[in-house]
């Protein structure tokens, strides 16, 4: 159990380096940082002045190496456009981010499950096709996409929800629904799967033998054995439910990570875009550290 | 990782009892009339994207600023000119034909990518498959790292560096997706490569790269034709989501994406121009993913078993025998989604 957390860790750290490395490459490579501060007519003393304050002419290793300690620190430069550091105005809209995050898995892993369970206690019925269907047209839609429609037929049509910014809580049904479609039909595809995989185990005979009803069944022995394999797909979906976020929020004009990232990219805030793109990756990352463990505490196997 | 290590062989379409064999794939393709449905939908998307100069009605970069947002079955302006079927757009041009050449750039962009992260994924799976060692160690590593970044969010810092626009698309999403091809066609060559009929060769004195190309490439055909179609789905989403946010496909070319991109702020007055490459990029890879899902039944021996059986069954003939064939060695394509497993 130990080895398997510490390689998972190890990964995890790996991962938190790559995107580290990827995002000074592209700090590197995407024009002189300074230029873009100073604009185009400042002086030649003063872009070196500001060079050298942010340790430009060091050699690449070695300004790697202090953009790393740096990193470490929390310190990921200043925002060009709101002169204020770059990693404070992120973590102001993590809470926002979070928030939309969360109601989308409260709509799309209960939802998801229960589908998956009915689904699955009718294996052919009407209610199973139309489960596969919606689960089929998860993976084939883009949310953004849904979330025009909805904001067509509710708040244009129907009139009821506001569909941009977020003053009180009835702002955020829209944007949660949108993103937690896909997650809720790969949530209920999975659930239905493994369970049928469940119901043809030889354990399930014996308990049919026994005379437990069907619901008891399903419900509580399949589900419990079936859980391993539905937590890793619906954990990576709500890691990845951020990525979707992005968008989502860009549509609602939501507060969050996502909007202001594609506003550093807008404003070409290199800082910003690096502190942005980093939290997302290490918040990723952190949440599939936290699925392992779940993985840890449910199997057996792992534990050993 | 799952029995795919264990080198078992993988059975082929021969192992079956006979009546499966006799079943073709024509046959079973008649009761299942999504599948049709689909395969003509994209036949039919193919087809226009191609002939899209012949079949278009209007230039669809033509803007005529007096028949701006003009819903669906507005008739043309000039007598004798083609109604606007799908409306128009904020600045006059045709729906229709907006989509019709979208078409061509999803198709296209949907088919390099797949090729160019196909073609090198595979490459570098087989060899990391097939040698294994230092090599395998150092490619799997970096499959699993990337594997763990978020893919768009990769692709929207590369194209931050290097501008947006057709080939840099292509590009990035051939660059963020090639791992997925490496760690599949990894697995298949673990299966095959103690085969009896790659050893037969190996003693016959057959060189490596004769092995990998013709003793075990031909075998992993239908399960990498399934994942690539599967793949193709999510590139069109993914350069949709990329124009969309302005960082794919720049206008006035038209792309599905972009085009929800630019009828966003009309959402409220002309719902046409939103609801429409929506609804297309839907349908496409809901098609996509139809059609992939099918041939992975059908070119699996255990799911084609199963077609076989319902088929016979709904004829009022008894299921063949020996039906309950547990295939071994069976790489599924779950295995792109991480290796979290009981390790």
């Amino acid at each position: 159990m130990w080895r398997y957390l510490l390689r998972r860790i190890l990964h995890s750290l790996g991962v938190i380096f790559a995107a580290v490395a990827i995002v000074f490459a592209v700090g590197r490579l995407v024009g002189d940082p300074v230029r873009i501060v100073l604009g185009i007519e400042a002086s030649e003393e003063r872009v070196a002045e500001v060079r050298s304050q942010l340790n430009l002419d060091s050699p690449i290793p070695e300004q790697f190496g202090s953009y790393i300690w740096n990193a470490a620190q929390g310190n990921l430069g200043v925002s060009f456009w709101q002169d204020v550091p770059a990693l404070s105005l992120v973590l102001e809209r993590l809470p926002a981010t979070f928030l939309l995050a969360g109601v989308a898995v409260l709509f799309a892993v209960p939802l998801g499950l229960v589908l998956g369970l009915i689904a699955a206690s009718r294996p052919g019925s009407l209610i199973d096709r139309a489960v596969s269907v919606i689960s089929l047209s998860a993976v084939s839609i883009v949310e953004f996409w849904i979330a025009l429609v909805l904001i067509l037929v509710v708040a244009v049509q129907l009139g009821i929800l506001p569909t941009s910014g977020f003053r009180s809580w009835e702002y955020v049904i829209l944007p949660a629904l949108a993103l937690a479609y896909k997650p809720m039909g790969r949530t209920a595809q999975m659930t239905r799967s493994s369970i049928l995989e469940e119901l043809s185990k030889p354990y399930v005979r014996a308990l049919v033998a026994r005379g437990i009803p069907q619901k008891r069944i399903i419900g509580v022995h399949a589900l419990k054995n079936a859980a391993l394999p539905i937590i890793t797909v619906t954990g990576d979906d709500i890691a990845q439910l951020l990525t979707g976020a992005i968008v989502i929020e860009v549509v609602f004009g939501w507060p969050g990570i996502g909007s202001l990232m594609m506003q550093a990219f807008e404003r070409r805030d290199l800082p910003l875009v690096e502190a942005s793109v980093l939290v997302i990756v290490i918040v990723i990352v952190v949440m599939n550290l936290l699925i392992d463990l779940a993985y840890i505490a449910l199997n057996p196997k792992i534990r050993l | 990782m799952t029995n795919q290590e264990t080198g078992a062989t993988s059975p082929t379409l021969d192992a079956l009892p006979g009546g499966a064999k006799r079943a073709n794939t024509l046959r079973l393709l008649r009761r299942e009339p999504l599948v049709i449905a689909s395969v003509s939908f994209l036949v039919l998307l193919i087809l226009f994207a191609v002939a899209a100069e012949v079949v278009a009605p209007y230039d669809p970069n033509a803007q005529d600023l007096l028949m701006r947002n003009k819903p669906p079955w507005t008739p043309g302006v000039e007598s004798g000119a083609a109604p606007h079927i799908l409306g128009t757009d904020p600045l006059g041009r045709d729906l229709l034909s907006r989509i019709i050449y979208g078409a061509r750039v999803s198709i296209l962009v949907a088919a390099l990518t797949v090729l160019l992260s196909g073609v090198f994924g595979i490459v570098v799976g087989v060899l990391a498959g097939y040698f294994g060692g230092r090599f395998d160690d150092i490619v799997m590593r970096f499959v699993d790292l990337q594997m763990s970044l978020p893919f768009l969010l990769i692709a929207l810092l590369i194209l931050f560096v290097l501008g947006p626009g057709f080939w840099n698309v292509i590009l990035v999403l051939a660059v963020v997706k090639w791992m997925i091809y490496a760690r599949v066609s990894r697995s298949l060559v673990l299966t095959q490569k103690n085969a009896t009929h790659v050893d037969a060769a190996r003693v016959v004195g057959a060189t490596n790269l004769q092995i990998m190309t013709r003793h075990i490439l031909p075998s992993m055909a239908s399960p990498l034709i399934v994942l690539a179609t599967l793949e193709c789905a999510t590139i069109i989403i993914g350069e949709a989501a990329l124009s969309f946010l302005g960082f794919g496909i720049q206008p006035p070319t038209p792309s599905w994406g972009s085009m929800l991109g630019e009828g966003r702020s009309y959402v409220a007055t002309a719902w046409w121009i939103v609801a429409i490459p929506g609804l297309m990029i839907f349908l496409t890879a809901l098609s996509l993913n139809l059609t992939a899902n099918w041939a992975r039944v059908v070119t699996d021996p255990k799911g084609r078993m199963e077609l076989v059986t319902r088929r016979r069954r709904a004829r009022g003939r008894p299921p063949l025998p020996n039906e309950s064939n547990k295939t071994q060695g069976q790489v599924t394509l779950d295995d792109r989604n991480g290796d979290r497993g009981e390790s």
